[in-house]
């Protein structure tokens, strides 16, 4: 077997399989100018191309595809929100997620495995009890467990009874999961791209020419094109491209700081996090143990390492499985989140009338890939923000119209 | 371990001290600033001036860090900004 598959792929008649087309030359104009190829920018590009006939599109990506965010996230996907709002946007996210890699003919690695989070005190379950209500209400996947429970769903954790975290119960999300972040945006490209859309890697947007609401003109480090709209999909980056626009966005950036072992046999086959010890905690499909936990403490926008975070981390994740301590860390990565006032995506309208946003995506945004790249694409080939995506428009903050969605991150809440 | 120092107590280690955020150009005091105080902080990618409280000693201070090298400048008391 492996004999006639080297004869094939050197057969003179055999092309090599690309899912990513080259970057050609940047033409005059597009229809639809999208800034950022990471995961969000790459779904909008499919959507438009693969769903709303909107081909003439470029994507435009400072450096390589996906290489920002989607690829320093720890790709857990759950709608088990706070709002109203957000569990309805989320959930058709997860949704989506499902049938995913039937969808793009590309395996995702979706895994819906369930994830688990741990209450360490009454305070904590009764504000279980709320996210439950909400997500049942809304049709999700959602209950409030208690330890024996929690012992059956994980029988490895330690759940330090009579100790300073000992664990009183859980908030169990049966909906979550995770998938492959790399899978995820190769999909969208790959399709994006077999119906023309353009993928220009390396190149940055350097500034726009606007004439009275309208952005005219995108400058890159290529050239100048025209653009008939635009899409701003660039986490980490958002209000320094805004900026360029003369947009100003409320974001701070923070770093996102994570880890993973090397690779163990099976034992976690749920997602866990931790409401005291700000840690999660997942098991990839190569066995290794991926560690989350909060941002760091200060506004920064460098990807650098801190041995104070990392230790923090190991600490959380050691309590969890004190059987973890000989284990070797193999990589460790921070990425740059968005944070909103109010823990929550800005999407939508700018105050251009062809410029449209989707940031703001503190430590929630790859979840959150295929809705928000279906649901922005609908939004900039209708030329009308859709329902779900209202309560997120960038206005909210100048009417005091906040969502306080403190189920954002999965660490602390 | 990253330090900062105190203007009152000298270099500590960074875990001493509680971030507060950006030192604010817009004032709250202000109603047609309201909005900018409250949602629409500083977040240059360059030197920011920053409030910090070294907690033990529950002093206030002033930094000016580099948002992306993370190298911090200067630190001293609120109102004894250095020439």
């Amino acid at each position: 077997m492996p004999f006639s598959l080297l004869k094939y792929g050197l057969r003179s008649r055999h092309v090599p399989f690309r899912d990513i087309p080259p970057t050609p030359d940047l033409k005059r104009s597009y229809d639809v100018v999208i800034i950022g190829g990471g995961g969000h920018g790459l779904a909008a590009a499919y959507y438009l191309s693969n769903v709303h006939g909107i081909r003439n599109v470029a994507v435009l990506e400072k450096g390589y595809l996906a290489g920002g965010n989607t690829a320093r996230n720890t790709t857990t996907i759950r709608s088990n929100y706070m709002t109203e709002e957000s569990v309805r946007f989320y959930k058709e996210g997860v949704e989506l997620f499902e049938t995913m890699s039937r969808d793009l003919g590309f395996n995702v690695m979706f895994s819906q495995r369930g994830q688990l989070t741990l209450a360490h005190s009454e305070a904590t379950l009764r504000s279980f009890h709320l996210r439950a209500e909400m997500g049942k209400h809304m049709g999700t996947r959602i209950e409030v467990v208690d330890v024996q429970t929690v012992k059956e769903l994980c029988p490895h954790l330690n759940l330090d009874l009579g100790g300073q975290h000992e664990v009183m119960g859980g908030l169990w999300h049966a909906d979550g999961g995770t998938a492959r972040h790399d899978a995820v945006a190769w999909g969208y490209a790959r399709h994006a791209g077999a119906r023309g859309v353009e993928i220009h890697q390396r190149t940055e947007v350097i500034g726009f020419e606007q004439a009275g609401d309208r952005v005219t003109h995108v400058r890159t480090n290529r050239g100048t094109i025209a653009a008939g709209q635009v899409l701003q999909a660039v986490g980490g980056l958002n209000g320094q491209v805004a900026a360029m626009a003369g947009i100003r966005l409320p974001i701070r950036c923070f770093p996102l700081q994570a880890m993973v072992t090397q690779p163990l046999k099976p034992f976690l086959d749920i997602l866990v996090s931790s409401a005291n010890l700000h840690t999660y905690l997942v098991q990839s499909s190569r066995g290794e143990i991926v560690i989350g936990g909060g941002s760091d403490p200060y506004q920064l926008a460098s990807t650098r390492s801190t041995l104070d975070q990392k230790e923090h981390l190991a600490e959380g994740a050691l309590h969890l499985f004190p059987f973890l301590h000989k284990v070797k860390l193999l990589r460790q990565w921070a990425g740059i989140t968005d944070m909103t006032p109010d823990y929550s995506p800005i999407m939508g309208a700018s105050p251009l009338r062809n410029y449209w946003l989707d940031c703001g995506w503190g430590t929630w945004g790859f979840k959150a890939t295929p809705v928000a790249g279906k649901r922005m694409a609908e939004t900039i080939a209708t030329g009308r923000v859709p329902d779900v995506l209202k309560p997120f428009d960038l206005s909210r903050f100048d009417s005091f119209a906040l969502l306080n969605e403190m189920g954002a991150t999965a660490a602390s809440h | 371990m990253k330090l900062l120092t105190c203007p009152v107590n000298g270099p500590r280690n960074i875990t001493e001290f509680q971030y507060l955020g950006p030192v604010r150009a817009a004032s709250a005091d202000e109603p047609e600033q309201l909005i900018d105080a409250l949602f629409y902080a500083e977040n240059p990618l360059g030197v920011m001036r920053e409030w910090w409280r070294h907690t033990p000693s529950n002093t206030m201070l002033i930094a000016e860090r580099h948002t992306v090298s993370d190298q911090i400048l200067a630190t001293y008391l609120p109102n004894r900004k250095p020439a």
